[in-house]
């Protein structure tokens, strides 16, 4: 029996894995991919939660949450586009025109 | 007539959105119009109202006038409106009626400004702004009035901002006056928060029983409140704006920073004075401050050489004898010397703005000399004032600064070392004041040629506003001589309602102010006399007779002269043992501790923060990555707190 | 649970409909190459429709969706709020977005979405439902930021606002399942009725679903330290949409903030003492890193961050008197600060200009009026009276003076004396510094000069006479708490 613990720490290991992407990558679809993780990993803990509570309400936020990303990964891959075409580089570190 | 109480701020108001909104549209003698009679009409409505409170009876003597409802809500309820009463009268009078006066100087003296319309624009907006602060209801109102005259002040020092010293001393006042605005509102917020209101009727009746005498709360409220006066009246150690202010245009000097702005700190302290009559401690930081104040800046004074740099020390100081006596719980005479400092000070720096203009700009007391013969009026006015700030009686000066003098000393709160201090600057005074009209009106000629060829007597339109000074210089005392020359004080008498709460509140604490001893106080005022008359002594030897002598040996060369030769070692020695500690005091005062120290804490502290800013804003580094690394840390700190709880 | 139309009452959402049928029609104009210059006008009906729909609203309790929508005076007003920015925000690129050769109906668009969203979050007892506006405003800002295609501070602008945003989105989502996780609903009110038993049962899960809240809010409201994103996107994007950032989400954010904290989790005692450490920390970095900025639209984004921290003060004061002062500054902020934006717009719209101080320099000797307007709107900033942003600061310290927390109000009137300095810099540079360039005269629009005339009546006019404005945020406060 898998409780209801276990999947809420795989959960926040998952959300901390994408946390830590998101701070080391330097690719900008590496980063994508590590927000889509830390999303995932709150929907598992949604599903997780809810299935324990024996509720739908988790479930269908899990929708909900799946759909948002899509369109977020839409019009973030748009703009990785454009700013490929203008700068000819992904490297998050290299977009800093605008500091101080 | 009373009913038209909000037409005093409202006239000049007028004048200000005319000028303003048809800058540079306007010929000169319509905006000098606009600009004098909206004025005129507040004093003149001013008057009227004043009038009208004096046939009203002794006790009965306010008026509020409520326009409409700021902040509406059953806890925090806060009117726009105005009251008059005995102190708001006088003040009203001063400012609209002095302010007049300026007005019309300045129709000569700005007349070939490029930023004529510019000028006047300010000016009304200031008169507007200053009339709201005296006559506010309410500590919020005044202390939107307060931030206008500031405001002002700032717009008017660096009129001249093609001049960067003009616009650099701009900024110094306004970012200075921040510091006492910050304990204005802080004490506005501790008065709101006890007392529950905002309005002066209300806190000065319900302070005695919210507040405990002499409890801490009352005492910080009051310093906090006094902290606001000590950067408004440029006192120590908030003070080192106003000389700087002198980079304005002088009737602006005359106006903001002699007769009317500086002087909103004492008007607040005396507004409020049902609070400070509860606070001992208070009251005597007070009294320390004005007295050294007034003390310190008079040594400074006698060092400077630009004649408008003299006088902002010397406002300075005269500001410091006014919270001298506001200290030790006479605020009648606080608000006394307010009103004959405004007439002769005025007059000053009218009469030296007079001289500026005929000097062709020149500012440098050391290049004067001689101008008697050809400025006669401004000469004579500003004699005039000379001797009434020195304070040779029976002009009006004399019978304010020695009704402090005598408080300080005789009064519940005063102390006789406040007296020693007083005295001493008293003297100061009449030497430095003299030295001024020495050096500047006597003596020899130290101008260029071409500067001389151009000096001429200002027009009418200055010299009659001089001349009027000159007049309420001489007879503006006669308001208030002192009971022992066998009157009764009518200023005070007249101040008695306003002040009479905290009397009241005074009198279950302490003893009631007696008549004291009149043979004392004869003593102390005589003393005062002869101080005075001695200063002025010494300065006409060093600051004419030895100018003269220095002339005439060159001329004959022989030790003919031994007695004058001797009368030389005589002042030589006067010079060095008395004079030349002072001087050096007075320059070490000054280029120490005003310029190196407060002014360098002032600046440091300025500096210290663009030294974090500009530092910690490369922390800003334009990449994404650190941002990400900045957000967990709060998310770790944020989400750690709440769990370790 | 029945499901009977009463449940889902269409006309609570009225307004949020309007400004989607309006969208629409936008978007698909260029499909059937309609008059796409039309765009504006009917973006701008929308609006009218949805506040005159907004303004029936005012005085109802309803609520609808099976309690998923609320319509209280509280989510109304701040209906009103959006409505006004984004017309605001509308009117400024107007001409703005033609000069720098970006004229797309999509803005248009975008922006009565990004409304919508604004007004869902505004408008929901519901933390998923929160969630979705909040997403649904976030997704259409971060292609506004990113908007000017060849602009590559803009393109900069949009992609770290992108990477940030869907960051917080995160942290909020876990937040609201480890909510969900203790509570087992994520709606509000249930929430609040079982307060005591959720916090007996799980009060890890929920501390830790709380604090991650605050974060994900703290992202939106722009405080400190969430704040990095700020500059950088305010200064990239094009400046509408900053103004536009620098309000609408902010509000929506403070909206959604009250709606959890004031009324959801108002039982959190500790939420007190966070909040107090992020005013603190939001007032003071705002204020010290706008000292030496050389950007006007930088400085305004440090000091929209210290804005922010100002309210938060009311936000801690909290009670009837401090959400009041909240909402009276949100309203008062809102007109001054798109006030400020206008100038800026309008200067932008000459050629070459980025908004560096140096540029303002000449401003007062060509044009008097508008150079007056900006002293009035940094003056506003800065809280000089009689301008309503004295007045809200006055509000708000006032508030939290009588709430107690007087420290507090001490660093926040420390700070306002602060940000005099830099304020008073923009006045000084325009009307003080010599410059050698001739000041290239800027153009005037109806629409521009529409957007000053309200900002600045509504700037002097509710500081003369705040009465209004104080009734209707106290109003709006009805039956909230």
């Amino acid at each position: 029996m898998i409780t209801l613990s276990a999947y809420v720490i795989v959960a926040i290991v998952l959300f901390g894995i994408g946390t830590i992407g998101v701070l080391i990558s330097r690719n900008l679809i590496i980063l994508f991919m590590s927000v889509e993780l830390m999303l995932n990993a709150a929907n598992l803990t949604l599903i997780a939660f809810s299935r324990a509570m024996n509720v739908l309400d988790g479930h269908v936020f899990v929708f909900l949450v799946l759909t948002i990303a899509a369109a977020e990964a839409a019009v973030g891959l748009a703009m990785v586009i454009t700013l490929f075409r203008n700068r000819e580089t992904i490297n998050i570190d290299r977009y800093d025109l605008l500091k101080w | 007539m009373s009913d038209y109480l909000f037409l005093i701020p409202l006239f000049p108001l007028i004048g200000f959105i005319t000028n303003g909104l048809l800058i540079g549209r306007l010929p000169k003698p319509v905006i000098s119009f606009v600009g004098c009679s909206t004025v005129f009409l507040s004093f003149a409505l001013s008057v009227m109202v004043f009038f009208e409170l004096k046939a009203m009876p002794a006790g009965l003597r306010v008026i509020e006038q409520v326009l409409f409802t700021w902040i509406p809500s059953g806890s925090f309820h806060v009117n726009i409106g105005l009251l008059l009463d005995p102190l708001s009268a006088v003040m009203i009078l001063v400012v609209s009626g002095v302010g007049f006066l300026i007005h019309v100087y300045s129709v000569g003296y700005m007349h070939n400004d490029p930023g004529y319309g510019r000028y006047f624009t300010y000016l009304n907006l200031f008169t507007f702004a200053m009339l709201t602060l005296v006559l506010a209801d309410n500590f919020l109102l005044m202390f939107v009035g307060w931030e206008g005259v500031g405001l002002c002040s700032y717009l008017l020092i660096g009129f001249w901002f093609e001049k960067k010293s003009a616009s650099d001393a701009g900024k110094k006042a306004f970012i200075v006056n921040r510091i006492g605005d910050f304990g204005f509102l802080l004490g506005m917020f501790l008065v709101f928060w006890t007392v529950g209101s905002l309005d002066f009727l209300t806190v000065s009746e319900k302070a005695p029983e919210v507040f405990t005498y002499g409890g801490a709360l009352i005492t910080t409220t009051c310093i906090l409140l006094f902290v606001g006066a000590v950067g408004k009246s440029a006192q120590i150690p908030l003070y080192v704006w106003l000389p700087d202010a002198m980079e304005g245009p002088t009737p602006v000097s005359a106006l903001i920073h002699a007769a009317t702005m500086v002087t909103a700190g004492v008007y607040m302290v005396a507004r409020t004075n049902a609070l400070f009559i509860l606070t001992p401690d208070a009251l005597l930081v007070v009294a320390i401050i004005g007295v050294v104040t007034a003390f310190f800046a008079a040594t400074i004074g006698l060092a400077q050489n630009d004649i408008k740099r003299v006088l902002a020390y010397s406002t300075v100081s005269q500001l410091g004898y006014m919270f001298l006596a506001c200290g030790v719980a006479s605020f009648a005479a606080g608000i006394f010397h307010l009103m004959t400092h405004a007439f002769f000070k005025a007059l000053l720096f009218l009469g030296a703005g007079s001289v500026i203009h005929a000097m062709s700009d020149e500012q440098d007391m050391r290049n004067m000399g001689g101008l008697k013969k050809y400025l006669p009026i401004t000469f004579s006015t500003m004699f005039i004032a000379t001797l009434a700030i020195a304070g040779i009686p029976p002009l009006s000066g004399f019978f304010s600064k020695d009704e402090i003098l005598w408080k300080s000393f005789s009064s519940d709160f005063g102390h006789p070392l406040f007296w020693i201090l007083g005295f001493v600057t008293a003297g100061l005074t009449a030497f430095y004041m003299f030295r001024l009209v020495f050096m500047t009106f006597y003596g020899k000629e130290r101008m260029d040629d071409k500067t001389r060829t151009h000096i001429h007597e200002s027009p009418k339109t200055m010299t009659i506003p001089l001349i009027i000074l000159a007049v309420f210089s001489v007879i503006g005392g006669f308001v208030g001589i002192p009971h022992i020359f066998g009157v009764t004080n009518q200023f005070e008498h007249w101040l008695e309602p306003v002040m009479a709460t905290s009397a009241g509140a005074a009198e279950s604490h302490v003893l009631a102010a007696g008549g004291g001893d009149t043979g004392m106080e004869w003593t102390l005022m005589l003393l005062s006399v002869v101080l005075v008359a001695v200063s002025i002594y010494f300065a006409h030897l060093l600051y004419k007779k030895r100018t003269e002598l220095a002339t005439s040996l060159r001329e004959r060369f022989s030790g003919l002269h031994r007695t004058l030769l001797n009368k030389y070692y005589v002042d030589e020695f006067y010079g060095a043992v008395v004079v030349r500690p002072v001087v050096y005091l007075s320059l070490f005062l000054w280029k120490v501790f005003d310029v190196v120290v407060i002014d360098g804490f002032l600046n440091g502290l300025a500096s210290r923060y663009h030294e974090v800013s500009e530092f910690l804003r490369f922390g800003q580094t334009g990449r994404v990555r650190t941002y990400a690394t900045v957000f967990i840390f709060g998310v770790v700190l944020v989400v750690a707190y709440m769990l370790m709880d | 649970m029945d499901i009977t139309s009463a449940t889902i009452d269409l006309s609570i959402i009225y307004p949020e409909l309007a400004l989607l049928v309006a969208s629409f029609v936008i978007f698909v104009m260029p499909f059937f190459r309609g008059p796409t210059r039309f765009a504006p006008f009917i973006a701008f009906a929308g609006l009218l429709a949805a506040a005159i729909f907004a303004a029936g609203q005012w005085g109802s309790q309803q609520s609808g969706f099976f309690g998923m929508v609320s319509c209280d005076n509280f989510g109304v007003a701040f209906k009103h709020i959006f409505i006004l920015t984004s017309a605001i925000a509308l009117f400024m690129g107007y001409r703005y977005l033609v000069v720098k050769g970006i004229n797309r109906p999509e803005y248009y668009g975008l922006l009565l979405i990004a409304t919508v969203g604004m007004m869902v979050m505004a408008n929901s007892t519901d933390l998923v439902v929160i969630f979705l506006g909040l997403e649904v405003m976030s997704v259409p800002l971060y292609i506004m930021a990113g908007m000017a295609r060849r602009s590559l501070e803009s393109n900069e602008a949009g992609i770290k606002y992108f990477i940030m945003g869907a960051f917080a989105s995160a942290f909020l989502l876990m937040g609201i399942a480890f909510v969900f996780g203790a509570a087992g609903t994520t709606d509000l009110r249930r929430i609040v009725a079982d307060f005591n038993f959720i916090m007996s049962n799980a009060q890890p899960f929920m501390l830790t679903g709380v604090g991650l809240l605050v974060v994900g809010f703290g992202f939106k409201i722009a405080a400190v330290p969430f704040h990095s994103w700020v500059p950088d996107v305010y200064q990239g994007a094009p400046t509408p949409v900053t103004a536009f950032f620098s309000v609408g989400p902010k509000a929506a954010g403070f909206a959604a903030l009250l709606r959890v904290f004031a009324f959801g989790f108002a039982d959190v005692t500790i939420m007190v003492t966070v909040f107090q450490m992020l005013a603190i920390l939001t007032m003071t970095v705002g204020n010290i890193f706008a000292l030496r900025q050389n950007n006007v639209k930088r400085l305004l984004a440090y000091s929209s961050i210290a804005h922010a921290g100002y309210v938060l003060v009311a936000v801690v004061a909290g009670g009837s008197e401090g959400l009041a002062a909240a909402v009276f500054y949100l309203v008062a902020y809102a007109l001054f600060n798109l006030g400020g934006f206008a100038v800026v717009v309008l200067m932008e719209t000459r050629s070459g200009c980025k908004s560096d101080f140096s540029e303002l320099a000449g401003l007062a000797r060509v044009h008097p009026y508008l150079s007056a307007i900006l002293a009035l709107f940094m003056f506003a900033l800065a809280g000089f009276p009689p301008t309503v942003g004295f007045f809200g600061k006055f509000y708000i310290f006032a508030a939290a003076v009588k709430a107690g927390y007087i420290p507090l109000a001490v660093v926040g009137v420390m700070n306002s004396f602060l940000s005099v300095y830099y304020y008073l810099r923009v006045v000084k540079t325009s009307y003080f510094d010599e410059t050698d360039k001739e000041f290239a005269p800027v153009k005037y629009t109806p629409a521009v000069v529409l957007v000053l005339t309200v900002t600045v009546i509504g700037t002097l006019g509710l500081g003369l006479f705040p009465q209004q404005l104080v009734e209707f945020s106290r109003a709006a406060l009805f039956a909230f708490l």
